[in-house]
């Protein structure tokens, strides 16, 4: 197969859209701008789908042999499958959250408790409030809880 | 700011230590394997843990001296954290 028969934007397409899939966990995420809507990555998927798109006509046109259709087609099917994930995982998945209506409301006490510290030392909120940071007493304290690292 | 950070979650000690050491982190980290401070909080997400377990679902209360609960940021997307900005504001009307 000589090189200008070679269907390169199928391939740049499918591999960019792997690679637009990879960018959000692993880079964007990183970045408030680009975390908190994903448009930086829907980006990537949308150039992807050009090069797709580009690679699908260049597979149809008449010259064309019918493995080479095939191929391309499965390449267009796969990247839309890998960008609906995508969108199903940010927009729909991350979004099933309890609704934590009891949570403490602003102007509410925060509940007491008594917690194990990285050290192996059980800590209290009230302690936490009041051990001093850098010889003063905090004016306050910020309690994030989160998933867990996994 | 005189505020202390303090994150909390499902995660053992170890693990924690873990990810501060990996990530640089400083400020306390707190575990509830149980997730009982969790439900006392009202913030546990049923079963969506990597091995079925109860864990948190994200959310950050900014307290005052006394205990009292000044800001609330309960996220609908567990993409979407409050920003640093955000959080200062916050911290600087802090009673």
């Amino acid at each position: 197969m000589r090189f200008k028969d070679f269907n390169w934007p199928i391939w740049i397409g499918f591999l960019l859209t792997i690679a637009s899939f990879i960018s959000y966990p692993t880079l964007f995420v990183r970045f408030p701008a680009t975390r908190d809507f994903p448009w930086a990555t829907l980006l990537l998927f949308g150039i992807s789908l050009m090069f797709l798109l580009i690679g699908v006509r260049r597979a149809f046109s008449s010259s064309s042999r019918a493995r080479s259709k095939v191929l391309a087609s499965l390449f267009v099917l796969l990247g839309v499958l890998i960008l609906g994930t995508f969108i199903v995982t940010f927009f729909v998945v991350a979004t099933w959250l309890p609704a934590s209506k009891g949570a403490p409301q602003v102007g509410q006490k925060a509940p007491e408790f008594r917690l194990t510290d990285t050290n192996g030392r059980q800590v209290s909120l009230a302690e936490l409030l009041s051990s001093p940071i850098n010889g003063k007493a905090p004016r306050g304290v910020l309690l994030v809880f989160y998933r867990g690292y996994w | 700011m005189g505020i202390r950070p303090v994150a909390i979650s499902v995660d053992s000690p170890e693990t924690s230590r873990d990810l501060c050491q990996k990530a640089g982190y400083t400020y306390t980290f707190l575990s509830d394997p149980k997730a009982e401070v969790i439900r006392r909080y009202d913030l546990v997400h049923s079963g969506a843990g990597e091995n079925g377990e109860d864990i948190a679902r994200p959310g950050e209360f900014l307290l005052n001296s006394s205990s009292t609960v000044r800001w609330v940021n309960l996220t609908e997307n567990y993409w979407v954290r409050a920003r640093p900005e955000q959080i200062l504001e916050a911290a600087k009307a802090l009673d």
